[in-house]
């Protein structure tokens, strides 16, 4: 790693004591930071812990309530923007803000034309952004609609489109959140060119290993304070775990080998073709025995929502799914997740938000939720809130969710918390199947370590998991068994103990053959197009 | 967490958007030439001043709990029944033939005989747009106005051919058996030396009316069925994955939505008119929006902006009859009450949320500095 910082030049940015609330909740407490010329420097923390709200106010977004913003060693103000382009700041947000139905060029001058006329911006634009494609190497494609490109390119928009605006100082909020493991390592190539040209970037993120792969400097954040500043080299990613949850974590999951029993879930030849007439599984067979954890690993997009979808009872498929041996209705009448949930299969979906909970209900409510007709939750015509309110409280209690206020609407329980609902109410039922997909997505370190505790114990206990994780690290951790999905079909399996990322990532791209005749480079542009059903 | 305490959102932001709208009637009051406070005492005395004025006050709110529940209910479930005109005139088809053709001893049978005819027809009108829109995405909007036009004109046709006595030049059916009679609160309250309710066409059916109020809530809050209506119309994608059939949601809300305002029936056509003639229904189906919309979709809700949508009513009625204000500039200050109350709901709440906001932040500021001494 080079560096060009020069220890006597201002720091490109300096927060002196910014202080922000929102009704009662502090978001941020008297925070100073110190971002040296040329670096990266992460910002690191937990969901909530005020890291977004921290470069909101840098970009102008909300005002502090109290504190200083010096830029280059000069004190601004930022009530908006606009000002922040003008001290040269640019901000790539996580949910990118493009017109869908522009060009990229269109996208790209949207904001700062140079008068009433199109086509002299649109001229210069594109002599520039050829200059700033060969400096840092991002090549886009000038002339193609936004709709029409991947998410990685969509970013690398994004950047552009702070470049264009003369940003030194580039501000980007959990970059890899949406992003394919290719994808990520190509944009942590752009950022280390462009601190070689000497930007600066400020890069969020509640990813260790983000930051310690890209960071020279890395800011720690808890509960709206920084609760430290380190070198990157000199620090750990345990010791940075330990500073963002405030206790030591185990970042690795501790089990011992499994014991698979019987078969529990068989499926064969699945085939589902979507509203649109999209084959979405072509074929797919697997097989999960008591006792261990078949993971799926896949880029997003290949038919591991459907297959959840299928087995959770709310999507038609045909082929044959047995379940303790019994043949399961996969289109009729009776295929709903209420039948599901009687043949011993329970779900915790990928999406808890849109699927696995009602977010104006409250946690009592949620914790019947798919299990409304359960004789113990019912009395007489009506509904037993008294045996819900106990049941959510023993539940809540034993998932150490927070704050335990059973009274709580799911969507004011952070995503962590969240999540633990789901999981406390599917995993209490004592299913023989436990489907889980995208266990830890949007969810702090601490509560991943909790969860990922839980599902291994579920397991001990003699149960069937099925998991889908777009998340290879968390997929070999957990799994005792690996079967990777492409474009709807199973490429094979893999024995975590002997596989590893590279030959995971040959399969997730669709390819087969030796690995050792196949390059790394090979194998990311393939996985750049192997999510291009992308529904996730 | 809630920016506002309860009571706010329920109490608080009608009450000022009444105000407000209140403020601007009077300004148009004004506008023309007339006195806003003569106005307003007319309307009291008129509405409120009397049995008599009670006795129509509620008897519009009767036709306005009806309409308003079905609204309600429906909207629990995101569906927006905007049928109620339709149904409820459908279900008057179901009290004069349940009335005219089937000899009843009792007005009390009658009363349940014509409900289960009143609810049958209206659900039946509701069910084919639920059912088109659950299996064949059609908008629940679109066609349940169609369904108006449709309704009106299948009465028209009954009530100039098949359903006319024969010889009368009326478009209407004939006058219903004597014991299909419902007693009205001046057969119930008045005695020979106090005459009270005189010739009000208020009903038994309002105790209906409270009836229904109370299922309505215990249906949405307390049964299964209602757990997973509301859970329907909170999230489509989790219902699916928790196993509720969004077909069967959607026609069992609509079906209990078109019930009630077919209910409404009992109270126009059996209570007060004792026949079905052309356009009973005379707009209560869209005012129940209105009344579903203040009340919050809650049943209680729904009973007081009801009672209030039926003062509006009998209120106006008044003023036309006794001052130069006409009957147009009623249509106004409905219309007023609809905007603020319904419409520019976020008008009034966004500046209270700030204010509650600012007041907590005080406090909690107060608190940290008790804390801190």
């Amino acid at each position: 790693m080079t560096t060009t910082t020069t220890p006597s030049a201002a720091p490109a940015i300096e927060l002196k004591g910014i202080s922000k609330s929102f009704g009662p909740v502090q978001a941020n407490k008297d925070i100073s930071i110190r971002v040296m010329p040329g670096t990266i420097h992460g910002i690191i923390g937990e969901n909530g812990a005020g890291k977004s709200t921290l470069m909101s106010i840098l970009y102008g977004f909300y005002r502090a309530d109290a504190g200083e913003i010096w830029v280059a060693g000069k004190k601004v103000e930022i009530p908006d923007s606009q000002a922040a382009i003008a001290a040269g700041i640019g901000m790539v947000f996580q949910h990118f803000k493009l017109v869908e139905t522009f060009t990229v060029l269109e996208n790209i001058v949207l904001g700062a034309e140079d008068s009433a006329m199109l086509r002299p911006s649109l001229a210069r634009a594109r002599r520039e952004l050829k200059a700033l494609a060969d400096e840092y190497e991002l090549n886009v494609d000038p002339d193609a609609l936004v709709s029409d490109i991947g998410v990685g390119m969509q970013q690398r928009v994004e950047i552009l489109k702070a470049l264009y605006r003369r940003a030194d100082i580039l501000i980007l909020d959990e970059p890899t959140g949406v992003l394919t493991p290719a994808e990520a390592d190509h944009l942590f190539r752009i950022l280390e060119n462009l601190r070689r040209e000497g930007k600066t970037i400020i890069l969020i993120t509640h990813k260790l290993r983000e930051i310690m792969e890209i960071t020279d400097t890395v800011s720690v954040m808890r509960r709206g304070q920084m609760t430290a500043t380190v070198k990157t080299a000199e620090t750990s990613p345990a010791a940075l775990a330990e500073l963002m949850v405030g206790r030591k974590v185990l970042l690795r999951v501790n089990k011992t080998p499994a014991q698979p029993g019987a078969v529990i879930l068989d499926v064969a030849d699945l085939n589902v073709t979507d509203d649109k007439g999209v084959h979405r599984l072509k074929g797919v067979s697997l097989q999960v025995r008591a006792g261990e954890v078949l993971g799926i690993a896949g880029v997003a997009g290949n038919g591991q929502s459907e297959l959840l979808e299928v087995l959770g009872g709310y999507a038609r498929a045909t082929g044959r799914v047995t379940m303790n041996g019994r043949p399961i209705d996969l289109t009729g009448r009776s295929s709903d997740g209420q039948s599901r949930r009687r043949d011993g299969i329970a779900h915790v979906p990928e999406d808890r938000q849109a699927e696995g909970l009602i977010m104006d209900y409250a946690a009592w409510e949620n914790i019947a939720f798919g299990y409304q007709n359960d004789a113990r939750f019912r009395r007489g015509p009506l509904m037993d809130h008294a045996a819900m309110m106990q049941d959510t409280v023993d539940k809540m209690g034993r998932f150490d969710v927070r704050p335990l206020d059973p009274k709580l609407a799911a969507k004011n329980f952070s995503g962590g918390n969240q999540q633990k609902i789901v999981l406390a109410r599917e995993i209490e039922r004592n299913p023989d199947l436990l489907l889980i997909g995208q266990p830890t997505r949007g969810v702090d370190i601490g509560a991943i370590e909790f969860i990922h505790q839980q599902i291994i114990a579920l397991r001990d206990q003699g149960k069937a998991i099925l998991l889908v994780s777009v998340e290879l690290e968390e997929i070999l951790a957990l799994s005792d068994r690996i079967a990777v999905m492409f474009d709807g079909h199973m490429m094979g399996e893999r024995d975590p103990a002997t596989t590893n990322e590279k030959e995971l990532g040959m399969l997730m791209a669709g390819m087969t053959g030796d690995p050792g005749n196949v390059t790394v480079t090979e194998i990311e542009r393939n996985l750049a197009h192997a999510g291009t059903g992308t529904k996730v | 967490m809630d920016v506002m305490p309860k009571w706010a959102d329920v109490v608080l932001i009608p009450v000022i958007s009444l105000v407000l709208a209140a403020a601007l009637s009077a300004i148009v009051i004004l506008a023309i030439g007339e006195s806003p406070w003569e106005a307003l005492k007319i309307m009291v005395q008129g509405a409120l001043g009397s049995t008599y004025g009670w006795g129509y006050t509620l008897y519009y709110a009767t036709n306005f709990v009806f309409t308003g529940l079905a609204v309600a209910i429906a909207f629990h479930a995101r569906m927006f029944n905007i049928g109620g005109e339709g149904q409820a005139a459908l279900g008057g088809l179901g009290v004069a033939l349940v009335c005219l053709y089937i000899p009843w001893p009792h007005w009390s049978l009658a009363l349940l005989g014509a409900t289960a005819g009143a609810a049958l027809f209206g659900a039946a009108w509701a069910i084919i747009p639920a059912v088109l829109q659950a299996k064949r995405g059609s908008h629940i909007v679109i066609t349940t106005i169609m369904f108006n036009f449709i309704a009106a004109a299948f009465l028209n046709y009954l009530l100039v051919g098949a359903l006319k006595p024969a010889g009368s030049m009326e478009p209407a059916t004939g006058k219903f058996p004597d014991a299909t009679f419902l007693p009205s609160f001046q057969d119930m309250f008045s005695t020979a030396d106090n005459p009270l309710f005189r010739g009000a066409p208020a009903n038994v059916t309002f105790f209906v009316a409270i009836a229904a109020c109370v299922v309505i809530w215990a249906l949405i809050w307390r049964t299964r069925l209602g757990y997973e209506l509301r859970a329907f119309g909170h999230s489509e994608t989790a219902a699916k994955y928790a196993g509720i059939s969004p077909t069967k949601i959607i026609v069992i809300s609509m079906a209990i939505s078109g019930a009630l305002a077919g209910m409404m029936a009992i109270n126009n056509v059996m209570g007060e008119a004792e026949r079905l003639v052309l356009n009973a229904v005379e707009g209560a189906g869209f005012i129940g929006i209105a009344v579903a919309l203040m009340g919050r979709s809650h049943p209680f809700g729904v009973f007081l902006a009801a009672i209030l949508f039926g003062f509006l009513y009998q209120g106006g009625a008044e003023l036309a009859l006794w001052t130069s204000i006409p009957r147009e500039l009623i249509v106004v200050i409905q219309a007023l009450v609809i905007l603020f109350t319904g419409a520019l709901d976020n008008m009034v709440r966004m500046p209270l949320e700030r204010i509650f906001l600012a007041r907590r932040r005080k406090a909690a500021r107060a608190t940290t500095l008790t804390a801190a001494e």
